[in-house]
C-alpha cells in the first residue's frame, strides 16, 4: 500500500474517530446523532433482520434503471451529435449551463404529470445523469486524433470496424468516466426525489425516520446509501485507473 | 515497354483543389503534377511548408481523390480507396495506446488471411528487426518517441507492402534519433525490396536517404527539380561524408530557397 493511500485512509478514519469522540463526550447530543459505532451496529442488526430489504431493493432498481437508460441514451446522443456539427453548436450553451438548472425543481411537475410512482424519480435520476454522459462521450470522441482516423483508413477498416477497433478502445476511459458520473447522478436523483416526496424507497424511509426522531433507522440507512454509492464508484474508478495506467495517464 | 514495367506509381496531370467552404476560398493545393516512381527505388519529396507535400502523399495513398488527373499504382487507377500493397507511416504518433507492442504490430496483419501462428511469427520477426524485442509486451506509453515511431513502422512493414509512404516520419524526433532511424529505414528498404516514398522538409535527410529527390514549388505545388543522388544501394548515414553530399544539398537549397521565400511573402 502506498504512503498516499495510508494518508487517505487516515483522514477518513480520523474523521470517524472525531465524530465518535464528539458524540461520546456529549458535544453532539444523542437526539442529534448517535456515535458512529452505534450507527454501524444498528445497520448490521437491520440487515441481519432483513428490515427494509424491499425498500432498498426498490431504490436500487430505480437507480439502476435511471443509470442504464441515461448511459445508453447519453452515449447514443453523444455519438450522433459528434457527427452533427451544427446541432451540436446549437445545443452547446444548453450543455454548458445544464448543471446550473436545479432539476429537482421539476419534480412536482413530474408528479403531476406521471403520478407519485417510480416514474418521476427515475426521470429525475435520468435527467441529472444523461447530460454528463453526453458531454463525456463527446469529449472522448473529440480526442480521437486525425492520425488515428487516417491509420484506420490505410488499414482498410470500414466505419463499423473503425468504431470497434479504434474509436471504442480509444474512448474506453471516457466511457468509464461517463459511467461513474451517471451512477453518482442516478443515486442523487433517485434517493433525493424519494426524500422529497414518495411513498416508498430508502430516501422516503430516511425522511420518514427523520420526522419521527427515529435515529436508529435514519442513520443506518444514510450509512448504507453512502457505502453502496462509494462501493460502486470505487469499482468503476479502479477499472478506469487500470486503463489509464496502461496509457501512461494515471 | 521497359518504362511501363519499372514505373510502380504514375501521376499524370494530377491536381488537387480543396473546394470552397464557408468563408474560405477554394485552395489550389497541388499540381498539375507528372511523376513516375520506379519500383524498388527510394524516392524523396522536399518542398517549402504548405506546398502540398502531404497532400501528394495522401493522393498516392488513396486517402483523398485528385480533382483532376490520374494516379496509377502497379497499373491500376487509385480512387479514394487505399490500395492493397501500400503502407503508410505518418509524422504523428499513431500507436494504439490501448494495445501493447506485439498487438500493435499484429494489427498490421489483420487484412491478411494467414493463420494465427504465422501471424505471431511474422510480427515477432519484424519486432526483432526494429529492435523492439525487449519491449514486445510494453505499452506505447512506456516507450520513447523514437521507439513509438518504430512500432508504427513495424506495424506498417509487417504487412509486407510493396510501396511504403513515409510522411515526415522523423519530424517529431531529435537529431540523433533521426540519423539512426534513417539508417534503420535504409536497412529496411534493402531487406524488403519495397519502394519507399519519403516526404520530408529536411534537405540533408532527403540527400542521405534517397535515390531520387523531387523539389516542389510553393503552393500550388509543382515539381520544379529532380535530383539523382547516384548513391550505391548499400549505404548508411555515413554517406554524408561523401564529397558530393554537400553539393547535392546546396543544389536542393538553391532551388528551394526561392520557393521558401515566396511562401514567406518575400521575393527572392
Amino acid at each position: 500500500m502506498s504512503r498516499l493511500r495510508l494518508y487517505q485512509i487516515a483522514v477518513v478514519a480520523g474523521f470517524i474517530l472525531l465524530l465518535e469522540a464528539l458524540c461520546l463526550a456529549g458535544v453532539i447530543d444523542k437526539i442529534t446523532m448517535p456515535p458512529p459505532h452505534i450507527i454501524l451496529r444498528d445497520l448490521f442488526l437491520m440487515l441481519l433482520a432483513g428490515r427494509y430489504f424491499d425498500e432498498i431493493g426498490k431504490s436500487l432498481v430505480n437507480v439502476l434503471v435511471a443509470f442504464a437508460s441515461a448511459y445508453l441514451v447519453g452515449v447514443i446522443i453523444g455519438t450522433i451529435l459528434h457527427g452533427q456539427k451544427t446541432t451540436r453548436e446549437i445545443l452547446d450553451p444548453l450543455f454548458a449551463t445544464y448543471y446550473a438548472i436545479p432539476v429537482f425543481a421539476f419534480y412536482p411537475l413530474f408528479i403531476v404529470m406521471f403520478g407519485l410512482g417510480d416514474g418521476p424519480q427515475v426521470l429525475i435520476g435520468f435527467m441529472l445523469a444523461v447530460v454528463a454522459v453526453i458531454i463525456t462521450t463527446l469529449n472522448g470522441l473529440d480526442r480521437v486524433s486525425p492520425v488515428l482516423k487516417k491509420t484506420a483508413r490505410v488499414s482498410g477498416l470500414n466505419a463499423l470496424q473503425t468504431a470497434r477497433h479504434i474509436t471504442l478502445p480509444f474512448c474506453a476511459p471516457y466511457l468509464l468516466t461517463a459511467a461513474k458520473l451517471a451512477l453518482a447522478y442516478a443515486f442523487i436523483g433517485v434517493i433525493g426525489s424519494e426524500f422529497i416526496m414518495a411513498r416508498s424507497g430508502v430516501g422516503y424511509e430516511i425522511s420518514y425516520a427523520y420526522t419521527n426522531f427515529d435515529n436508529a433507522t435514519m442513520y443506518p440507512l444514510i450509512l448504507l446509501i453512502l457505502l453502496l454509492s462509494i462501493a460502486a464508484n470505487s469499482l468503476l474508478s479502479r477499472w478506469e485507473r487500470v486503463l489509464l495506467a496502461r496509457r501512461g495517464q494515471a | 515497354m521497359i518504362a511501363a514495367v519499372t514505373a510502380q506509381v504514375t501521376l499524370r496531370g494530377v491536381t488537387k483543389v480543396f473546394p470552397a467552404a464557408a468563408n474560405v476560398n477554394p485552395v489550389h493545393a497541388l499540381g498539375p503534377i507528372d511523376l513516375e516512381i520506379r519500383k524498388g527505388e527510394f524516392f524523396a519529396v522536399v518542398g517549402p511548408s504548405g506546398c502540398g507535400k502531404s497532400t501528394l502523399l495522401e493522393l498516392i495513398a488513396g486517402l483523398t481523390a485528385p480533382t483532376a488527373g490520374k494516379i496509377e499504382f502497379e497499373g491500376h487507377a487509385i480512387g479514394d480507396n487505399v490500395p492493397d500493397g501500400v503502407g503508410v507511416v505518418f509524422q504523428e504518433d499513431a500507436c494504439f495506446t490501448w494495445l501493447n507492442v506485439i498487438e500493435n504490430v499484429e494489427f498490421g496483419l489483420r487484412r491478411t488471411t494467414i493463420d494465427k501462428g504465422e501471424k505471431a511469427r511474422r510480427a515477432a520477426a519484424v519486432i526483432d528487426m526494429m529492435g523492439l524485442r525487449d519491449f514486445a509486451r510494453s505499452y506505447p506509453a512506456q516507450l520513447s518517441g523514437g521507439m513509438r515511431q518504430r512500432v508504427c513502422i513495424a506495424r506498417t512493414i509487417v504487412a509486407q507492402p510493396r510501396l511504403i509512404l513515409l510522411d515526415e516520419p522523423f519530424g517529431a524526433l531529435d537529431q540523433q534519433t533521426r540519423l539512426l532511424m534513417g539508417d534503420e529505414i535504409l536497412r529496411l528498404w534493402r531487406q524488403t525490396g519495397a519502394t519507399v516514398f519519403l516526404i520530408t522538409h529536411a534537405l540533408d535527410e532527403a540527400v542521405m536517404l534517397a535515390d531520387r529527390i523531387v523539389v516542389m514549388s510553393a503552393r500550388p505545388g509543382k515539381t520544379i527539380d529532380l535530383v539523382e543522388t547516384g548513391w550505391p544501394r548499400e549505404r548508411d548515414s555515413r554517406i554524408v561524408e561523401r564529397e558530393n553530399f554537400g553539393a547535392l544539398t546546396s543544389r536542393l537549397w538553391k532551388t528551394l530557397r526561392k520557393e521558401s521565400l515566396k511562401t514567406m511573402g518575400r521575393a527572392g
